[in-house]
């Protein structure tokens, strides 16, 4: 299976990442051997295998519902670049 | 052409978790910004989210309440997109293994009943909110929201009308706050919808292309916002053009709905599993539980209450749409003691009537069902007759006193003396002359006259039943 520049371009842009025009053919060719490597697994029949959702042979544990967490906004916000009323402010986005 | 309208909603109800999801940071609504943000909620580096079995508890309720399937096993992934209310650039989520499988809810639409199928329930994290007024061109960010527990309720695209869609949403609406899995509050946002719409010619089995329409936080936009965008869509094909799938929001303000095109780049979520959260196991045990904690559910109320107190469909509908309604009439009719008909005459005609004149639902209802039954029970015995009832009820409303204190205090106790109501006839009747000779002429309407002047005098204290068989007794000689 080998990705495309187009398709590597489109996988940067929705992760944010910024990626130099004249590394995008070394990165389709990297991420290529990536999933190739991945593709071997469809060789092996895994008809009743149950799909693996963590690598951990473990059960999640749960918390009781208590509110635990006490306010600590002027600790967090101290690392803010920009507050105003309790809020954090950043470059305006709206729809 | 005609055409067919589909729907399918997702409706998001918050669930009624003290604390969040995956941190302990409290969910009380109305808190200064940014104080209930804990260091999970704004995913700094190196916290680790911890389910909140609460949560869990809550969404299978709501599994079992719905018939639906409940998988033994169940995981959280992450749902990939940036947006300055998302702090970790991922919601948590589910995705392929959501904890509510398959299920069904049955709708009441103009006197039929119709199934809609339930894809699917699943367990979220909500979002922060963003402001964008009065900050020099920023946007100001509140995660107060962020990380609150969220059951994302999705629906098959069963509905045919906005009306359909109205009485689904209503439907579940009711059936959550009787779960107590959810208050329902949609001033708050605590019950949101996103609907699904498109049309397709009547007859085609192939669905048309669906827009997805947000933003309907109440009943009555849904069915506008519904209307709308069906009318936008045949516009459009009729003209020759094509519905593009997109995500368009609801303006209430102008009454249409208007495309986001920011959002179509990000509908690429790459979900995967979210390696800080293990698989979640739901044992039989676990169901069992949920099961026990059911209560009678709004359709068999509705149903015990037409059985057993007789009333008709849309009585039985008004007096189980809220549980607490529901609560409020059964204690009404125990402390009473009085049969059942008084008190739904009662309960929805002055009660209900003041209560929304004044926008009170009936937990805020000035009158507590104990003095409001103690009203019923001297209406039931001819204490009182109804006229005066309302006389009562008005001072109830007003105050704190009995209705046995009020009607001793003003002297509204009904005369049972006949001796006294014969005498009171005797004098309306040489009174009034004229009108008796009318009346023996063959003016029958002149009865009413006779027996206004024996209330008048009476002070609205004789039973006016009492009156009418002794006024014409009286009035044949």
């Amino acid at each position: 299976m080998a990705l495309t520049t187009e398709e590597v371009n489109k996988i940067a842009y929705l992760a944010r990442l910024g990626v130099d025009e004249k590394d995008v053919d070394s990165y389709a060719k990297e991420l290529s051997g990536i999933l190739n490597l991945v593709e071997q697994m469809s060789s092996v029949n895994t008809e009743h295998v149950t799909p693996m959702a963590h690598p951990m042979d473990q059960v999640q544990r749960l918390r009781a519902d208590e509110v635990t967490e006490d306010d600590q906004r002027a600790l967090f916000q101290a690392q803010a670049p920009e507050i105003e009323a309790g809020l954090y402010l950043v470059p305006k986005v709206i729809d | 052409m005609e055409w067919e309208t589909v729907i399918g909603l997702e409706i998001h109800a918050q669930l009624a978790t003290k604390s969040k999801i995956f941190s302990g940071a409290s969910t009380a609504y109305g808190a200064e910004p940014n104080t209930q943000a804990c260091a999970v909620d704004l995913g700094l580096p190196g916290v680790l989210p911890v389910l909140n079995e609460q949560a869990m508890h809550l969404a299978l309720r709501f599994g079992v309440a719905i018939g639906a399937e409940i998988a033994p096993y169940s995981v959280f992934s992450r749902k990939n997109y940036f947006y300055p209310d998302l702090p970790k650039g991922y919601q948590i989520s589910q995705f392929e293994l959501p904890i509510v499988g398959q299920g069904v809810l049955d709708i009441e639409v103009e006197g039929e009943t119709k199934r809609i199928g339930v894809t699917r329930a699943h367990l979220e994290e909500d979002a922060g909110k963003s402001l964008h007024e009065d900050f020099q061109g920023l946007s100001g960010i509140d995660l107060n929201r962020a990380g609150t527990a969220l059951l994302e309720i999705v629906s098959e695209p069963d509905m045919r009308s906005a009306k359909e869609a109205v009485a689904y949403m209503k439907k579940l609406h009711t059936l959550v706050r009787y779960l107590g899995i959810c208050d329902g509050n949609m001033q708050e946002g605590s019950f949101r919808c996103d609907a699904n719409v498109s049309v397709r010619p009547k007859g085609q089995v192939e669905f048309g292309t669906r827009a997805e329409v947000k933003n309907l936080n109440s009943f009555r936009f849904v069915e506008k916002a519904i209307n709308h965008e069906v009318e936008r869509q045949i516009d459009r094909i009729e003209s020759g053009l094509s519905v593009v799938q997109e995500t368009r929001l609801y303006d209430s303000d102008l009454d249409e709905t208007r495309s986001m095109r920011s959002k179509e780049e990000a509908n690429d979520y790459r979900y995967f599993p979210d390696p800080d959260l293990l698989p979640v196991v739901i044992t039989e045990a676990l169901i069992e539980q949920a099961r026990g904690e059911l209560p009678e559910l709004p359709d068999a109320k509705k149903l015990r209450f037409k059985e057993q107190y007789g009333v008709d469909e849309e009585t039985a509908v008004l007096l189980t749409h809220s549980k607490d309604t529901a609560d409020y009439y059964e204690a009404v009719i125990s402390a009473s003691g009085c049969e059942a008909k008084l008190c739904t005459n009662w309960m929805t005609g002055h009660l209900a009537g003041a209560l929304n004149k004044d926008g009170l639902d009936i937990t805020q209802s000035p009158i507590g069902h104990v003095r409001f039954a103690g009203l019923l029970a001297r209406i039931a015995d001819n204490t009182i007759s109804g006229k005066i009832a309302k006389q009562v009820f008005e001072a109830l409303w007003h105050s704190d006193q009995t209705a046995d204190e009020i009607i001793d205090q003003k002297g509204l106790k009904q005369i049972t003396d006949t001796g006294a109501i014969e005498a009171i006839i005797d004098e309306v009747i040489a009174n009034n002359a004229g009108q008796v000779e009318q009346y023996l002429s063959g003016k029958d309407k002149v009865f009413g006259f006779f027996v206004g002047q024996v209330m008048k005098l009476t002070q609205g204290k004789a039973n006016p039943g009492e009156v009418n068989a002794m006024l014409k007794e009286k009035l044949k000689r």
